[in-house]
């Protein structure tokens, strides 16, 4: 499904660039739940907008779908992240003036169907994720996980084979957390893969597989059964610091 | 092309940002409004000018005569010069010029038809004068050579005479009292470009005949085969060389021989109006620009303001060309609309205006006696220029859209995202 070889990506700031992935090599298979982890400035975001092609990469290769992924037009980017991806942000990212139901149908408008059957499919989602009370609601009038689900339900909608999500939880409490996760894991239950960028270890433990990101580079990936003794090393390390 | 859905998603977005979409609008109607007020404005005066003109042929040329101010071969000043018909066969062969009238001036004319009399002017005249004061007859003839030679009392009512004397009887024919002496209709006439039609017509001979004039003329009325000022002003000299010579007056003298040439008024006030005129346009265009600067202004904060927005739509699959086309026909639709909107306003004033003039003039022609005076007339605009206009504007606001909405497409979602 997701295959990277030697990935670099460098920020230009300035005279002087930032070399911030230094060769990422990865295997994500279909129907996987990952998360990134690491601290903060370490690549974590840089590497998921990569994956979800959002951003592009500098040098080594990547293979989406058995796809290569690499000077793409926008075009074709956008078809791609229209049919196979989609995308949770911390910031919620919903289109102020448009409506729950309406942000939650607008990639349907961009693979085109119309607007009734649109509405209707979104109204679907929302009720799948409790929201159909607020359906007619501005984002502005929506609680941070209120709007954390309407933008799962719109990630949701194009019926995506992968969810990338950069930290859904970094702006909701633990309990709000919890149920963001519940969501995501039974999404992941139907076969969709998901990989998601956090900070919290709790939230990461209820992955199967953590990719811990140090100074550019893979650390180590931490599959299922070894998450007890993670966790361990975890608070040691926060121990030491 | 016509999608839609498309225009759903865009109406549901202007709907959504009234204040965009009012700025944006309001640049461009304000834009054609003051360009319509400038333009219309700009015609009134030219059309109130040349109407003004219309009154008599604009190559009319008039002569007076008077006493004399210079001494003359030995003649003191102060002798009366006196014009005869003779003079009038003479003018008449000059070269260069067309139409020739003269006039002998009668007193006191008081016009009567049964019970209804009132005070008009009876003019007398050749028959030329229809071409050089541009009369138009409505009913019958004008004065013609068969009157003249046999001296017949017939005599050519302005309508506001006939309306007055005759109400909406039948006129020809039928005799009217001019001084008391009867006269028989032959025609109905307006003054060209006139509101006011108070004077009548009748032979030169008849008027010298019957009231005493033997054949003396006070003056001519002619127009002049001429394009410039030069050539109109190279005939008058000739003419006025001719009369001084017959009359032995020096030709320089413009107290013993007055004239007027008109068409040396109206090249030189139409000199004017063309500067005006295109004082005019230079404002209009700077209106225009200004509008085409407001509205690039605003299409670039537009775009600028909704750069997160692309980068969302972006990164759930919208293509660069589709979010280009989302931006532009949004302004394309305000645009157009408010261009109309402008035309619309611009417009009516226009006619608002126009209404209040006429009325004006109206007034000022009932005090006047004769003509009403205006500087201002028919305010209006090409339709074709205000089209045109709004499509600058439409045409600017899209170009001004488009460069900045075709980057912000290109641009990787992850940077329109980050945009604060
Ligand atoms: N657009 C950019 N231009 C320049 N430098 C950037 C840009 N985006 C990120 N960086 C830098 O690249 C490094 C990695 O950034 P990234 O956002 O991937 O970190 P992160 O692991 O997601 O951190 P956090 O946990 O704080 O979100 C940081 O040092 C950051 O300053
Ligand atoms: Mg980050």
């Amino acid at each position: 499904m997701i295959s990277l070889n030697n990935v670099h990506k460098s920020y230009a700031t300035g005279s002087n660039s930032l070399h911030v992935l230094k060769g990422i090599d990865l295997e994500i298979k279909q129907g996987e739940f990952v998360s990134i982890m690491g601290s903060s400035g370490s690549g974590k975001s840089t590497l998921l907008n990569i994956l979800g092609i959002l951003d592009n990469y500098d040098d080594g290769s990547y293979y989406l779908n058995g796809k290569l992924v690499k000077d793409m037009s926008e075009k074709q980017a956008a078809k791609l992240r229209n049919e196979l991806v989609g995308f949770v942000f911390q910031s919620f990212n919903l289109i102020s003036f448009k409506n729950a139901m309406e942000n939650v149908a607008l990639p349907l408008y961009y693979q085109g169907v119309n607007r009734k059957k649109r509405n209707k499919i979104a109204l679907e989602y929302l009720d799948k994720l409790g929201l159909l009370p607020w359906a007619e609601h501005m984002p502005n009038e929506l609680s941070g996980g209120q709007k954390q689900r309407v933008a799962i339900a719109r990630s949701l909608i194009s019926q995506p084979k992968i969810i990338f999500a950069d930290e859904p939880t970094g702006a909701l409490d633990t309990s709000t957390s919890y149920e963001v996760m519940e969501i995501l894991k039974n999404i992941n239950n139907e076969g969709i893969t998901v990989i998601l960028v956090t900070h919290e270890h709790d939230i990461a433990a209820m992955t199967q597989k953590i990719i811990r990101l140090k100074d550019g580079k893979i650390a180590e990936i931490i599959k299922n059964g070894d998450l007890k003794h993670f966790q361990e090393q975890y608070t040691k390390a926060l121990e030491t610091a | 092309m016509f999608d839609i859905d498309k225009w759903q998603e865009i109406l549901s977005t202007i709907k959504k940002n009234k204040m965009r979409t009012f700025l944006t609008g309001f640049s461009v109607a304000w834009g054609i409004f003051m360009l319509m007020i400038l333009l219309g404005a700009g015609n009134g005066l030219s059309n109130g000018v040349s109407e003004n003109f219309k009154r008599d042929a604009i190559n009319a040329m008039w002569l007076w005569s008077g006493k004399t101010s210079i001494p003359y071969q030995g003649m003191k000043e102060g002798r009366q010069i006196r014009l005869t018909n003779n003079d009038y066969d003479i003018i008449k062969d000059l070269p260069g010029i067309e139409y020739t009238s003269g006039r002998y001036y009668i007193g006191g004319n008081t016009f009567s038809y049964g019970n209804e009399y009132g005070e008009y002017t009876a003019i007398t005249c050749h028959p030329d004068l229809k071409e050089v004061e541009s009369i138009e007859i409505i009913k019958g003839r004008f004065v013609n050579e068969v009157d003249l030679k046999q001296t017949r009392k017939s005599v050519v009512l302005g309508k506001d005479i006939y309306d007055a004397l005759f109400k909406d009887k039948e006129a020809i024919g039928e005799y009217v009292r001019i001084n008391n002496i009867p006269f028989k209709v032959v025609g109905i006439c307006m003054e060209g470009g006139g509101t006011r039609h108070r004077n009548a017509y009748i032979p030169v001979s008849t008027g010298q005949k019957v009231f005493n004039g033997s054949n003396r003329l006070h003056n001519f009325a002619l127009t002049v085969d001429a394009k410039t000022i030069e050539e109109s002003q190279v005939i008058e000299t000739r003419v006025r060389e001719r009369l001084a010579r017959k009359h032995k007056f020096d030709s320089t003298d413009e107290s013993a021989l007055g004239s007027y040439n008109k068409l040396e008024d109206v090249i030189e006030t139409m000199k004017i109006f063309q500067a005006i005129k295109i004082f005019i346009w230079i404002i209009g265009i700077g209106t225009l620009i200004a509008g085409v600067v407001g509205v690039s202004n605003i299409m670039l904060i537009v775009v600028k303001e909704r750069t997160k927005e692309i980068g969302i739509r972006k990164a759930i699959g919208a293509s660069p060309a589709s979010v280009v086309g989302l931006i532009l026909l949004e302004s394309i639709l305000i645009t157009t609309i408010a261009g109309y909107i402008g035309l619309v306003l611009g417009t009516g004033l226009m006619e608002g205006v126009n209404f209040f003039v006429e009325q004006q003039y109206a007034a000022s022609a009932a005090t006047n006696g004769g003509n009403g005076d205006t500087l201002f007339r028919n305010p209006t605009v090409n339709l074709n220029v205000a089209m045109a206009a709004t499509m600058l504007l439409v045409f600017a606001g899209t170009l001004a859209g488009f460069i900045p909405a075709k980057r912000a497409s290109r641009i990787k979602p992850i940077e329109a995202l980050r945009d604060e």
